[in-house]
């Protein structure tokens, strides 16, 4: 017998209970519309996450300053300015696992152009940051060393900023006075979007490094410098110049036994893995408990099997009256049980693909459905048919065709 | 003539727990092609048993079944399927046909399970319904037949493999005696054109358009006229 025929015959006996049929499947619908669902707003969670991994650049490691003590009161991480320009030449010349090192003065402040005025994040800089972090200019130019060395009076402007002061108008060669301070615009970067910590990183301001020193800063020493960003040569190699810094600026830093250490590093990629980490094991958690639903509508599928086998009783005795082998009757019942499960995959595969739609449309709330998750959407209802259908087929199989015959 | 079917000291003892109940205490007869065999007896007379062997339904607890040349009785339940499928034709008392399935494609079905093309089971299938006289009603599904012809399309089925024997089983149980006339004499044409048939009934009337009665008492043959 071919399988053309064994499908021919289960669409026929699914269409003979058009609403049986469909309420059996309503379990399977929605158990696969709710994993792939699931899937969806999981997996986008942690596209959210990969992508500002990515925005921040990889094989970052962070240094701050660390605190210190006056008058008995300590000030938090950041509180001293106990890290300095000679430091960052000192990681770059000692350390042969890092790349590159970007030193850092960040302040706020209010930015004016015309009548417009701005409130942002300045942030004093080298040319090597924009490497680190991998941001481009969209128009004009970046930071350039001659810029540091010289400490002129330029900015590079970030998108957020672009739009509140200029509108859509050209901000290239124009003048803004930032804490006072007149700077021409030379340049204006790529959009980056949002960081992992939820703020904006195009609401700021870039200047060179030592024009921030000189003109924005309040710090005493003109050498200081804020945070550092510095990126290792490889991901292998992110611990091990983590290590080297550490080691470098303890020597330098004349940091012995119980002396409080002014500095601390922190490994930006690692913890940005630990947030995919847990949000991929959400996704998971969110597609195994949806997977129940799945599970409760497969043992619905074997409820109305068997039922469907005890009312056919007579014709599973026809067929094998005249017949059927045993096994073309397995055959016929697993294939309408797995015709059923694999029609309700298909609904409910398009179902939750246009809910996690819904979903992120209303809800602002990014979903991915990958090829992937639809892939084993359809194995999996294909497999709960199989199980499920298994025992009600083997027990119209078994029947004894004379009884079978005889069944009213 | 040759024999197509021979039934040798046939024996079917059923066991219920401890007790054993002997339906077929060692039957033996012989039918040849092309003859018209009515077995009668009473119900428990064990004629219903030796239908269900004779049908590949069931096997004999001992002795020995020849089919058409094969020992039947040694094969497993998948042979005899295939034996039920290409040697037999079943007609049955309450027709049997399969519901909500027009009545071209129950008279096709022994062929779908005998792995014919569609094209051919078409073919196959309409001239068997032409051979009983149901041209026209192809589409028709059972419900939408009278009980005659319901019992036709059943007749149709179980010609159109071409079978060694027709096995009817009470074949007027459940029509009318003008309907029975009419199918009693539309087994007296495929008689006439070569086929084989074997048919269990009560009734003395239909029984006497076979050409021989085989009559069952408490599991023996106590009666054999031609």
């Amino acid at each position: 017998m071919d399988f053309l025929q064994t499908l021919k015959i289960a669409l026929r006996a699914l269409r003979t209970n058009k609403m049986r049929s469909f309420l059996t499947m309503l379990g399977i619908i929605i158990g696969i519309a709710a994993v792939i669902a699931m899937m969806a707003v999981g997996s986008g969670a942690s596209y959210v996450i990969s992508q500002q991994i990515a925005s921040i650049g990889s094989n970052i490691i962070l240094v701050l300053p660390g605190s210190t003590t006056s008058g008995g009161l300590r000030t938090g991480s950041g509180g001293a300015q106990t890290l300095t320009s000679d430091d960052v030449r000192a990681i770059m010349a000692e350390c042969p696992s890092v790349e590159l090192a970007a030193p850092t003065i960040r302040s706020s402040g209010l930015v004016v152009y015309g009548n417009m005025n701005w409130s942002t994040v300045l942030m004093g800089t080298t040319p090597e940051l924009f490497e680190i972090r991998e941001w481009g200019v969209d128009s004009g130019r970046g930071i350039s060393q001659q810029d540091v060395d010289s400490a002129a009076k330029i900015c590079v402007l970030g998108q957020t900023v672009v739009e509140n002061l200029f509108g859509s108008s050209d901000p290239l060669g124009k003048i803004v006075r930032i804490k006072k301070v007149p700077f021409t615009v030379v340049g204006v970067l790529n959009r980056k979007g949002q960081s992992p910590q939820g703020t904006d990183q195009d609401d700021s301001v870039f200047v060179p490094l030592r024009t921030a020193q000189r003109n924005l800063s309040r710090s005493q020493t003109l050498n200081s410098v804020g945070a550092l960003l510095i990126k290792a040569k490889s991901e292998d190699l992110l611990s091990k110049a983590e290590e080297e810094i550490n080691n470098l600026l303890r020597q330098r830093h004349r940091i012995t036994g119980g002396k409080e250490v002014d500095f601390s590093t922190r490994n930006l990629s690692e913890i940005l893995a630990v947030a995919e980490q847990s949000s991929k094991a959400m996704s998971l958690l969110l597609g195994a408990v949806a997977s129940i639903s799945l599970i409760v509508g497969g043992i619905g599928i074997m409820n109305i099997m068997l039922v469907s086998v005890t009312e056919r009783t007579r014709e599973i005795g026809i067929r094998m009256a005249i017949g059927a082998k045993k096994n073309d009757i397995l055959l016929q019942f697993m294939t309408e049980a797995v015709l059923l499960t694999m029609l309700g995959g298909v609904i409910g595969i398009a179902l939750g693909t246009g809910g996690a739609t819904i979903v992120s449309r209303m809800l602002d709330w990014p979903t991915l459905i990958s090829f992937q998750s639809i892939a084993i959407a359809f194995i999996f209802s294909g497999a709960v048919g199989i199980f499920f259908g298994f025992y009600p087929a083997k027990k119209a199989a078994g029947l004894n065709p004379i009884d079978a015959l005889r069944y009213e | 003539m040759s024999n197509v079917i021979t039934l040798t000291n046939i024996r079917r003892v059923f066991s219920m727990g401890d007790q054993q109940f002997e339906a077929l205490k060692g039957v033996s007869y012989s039918v040849e092609a092309g003859e018209f065999v009515a077995i009668m007896g009473a119900s428990g007379s064990g004629k219903s048993t030796c239908m269900n062997i004779l049908g590949c339904l069931d096997r004999p607890t001992s002795g020995q079944y020849l089919l058409d040349g094969l020992d039947v009785g040694a094969m497993d339940p998948n042979q005899l399927a295939d034996i039920r499928n290409k040697k037999l034709g079943f007609v049955f008392q309450g027709f049997n046909l399969l519901a909500r399935t027009p009545a071209v494609e129950n008279v096709e079905l022994p062929l779908v399970y005998a792995g014919l093309h569609s094209r051919e089971r078409r073919q196959r299938a309409l001239q068997a319904m032409e051979q009983v006289g149901l041209s026209g009603k192809e589409n028709n599904h059972s419900s939408q037949l009278s009980g005659g012809q319901q019992q036709r399309v059943a007749i149709a089925r179980a010609l159109v493999n071409n079978p060694a024997v027709i096995l009817a089983d009470e074949p007027t149980g459940n029509l009318d005696s003008s309907t029975s006339e009419e199918i009693m004499s539309l087994f007296n044409s495929l008689n006439q054109q070569g086929i084989t048939i074997i048919m269990v009934t009560h009734e003395h009337d239909v029984a006497a358009h076979a050409g021989r009665q085989i009559t069952f008492r408490d599991g023996i043959i106590i009666g054999d006229t031609k």
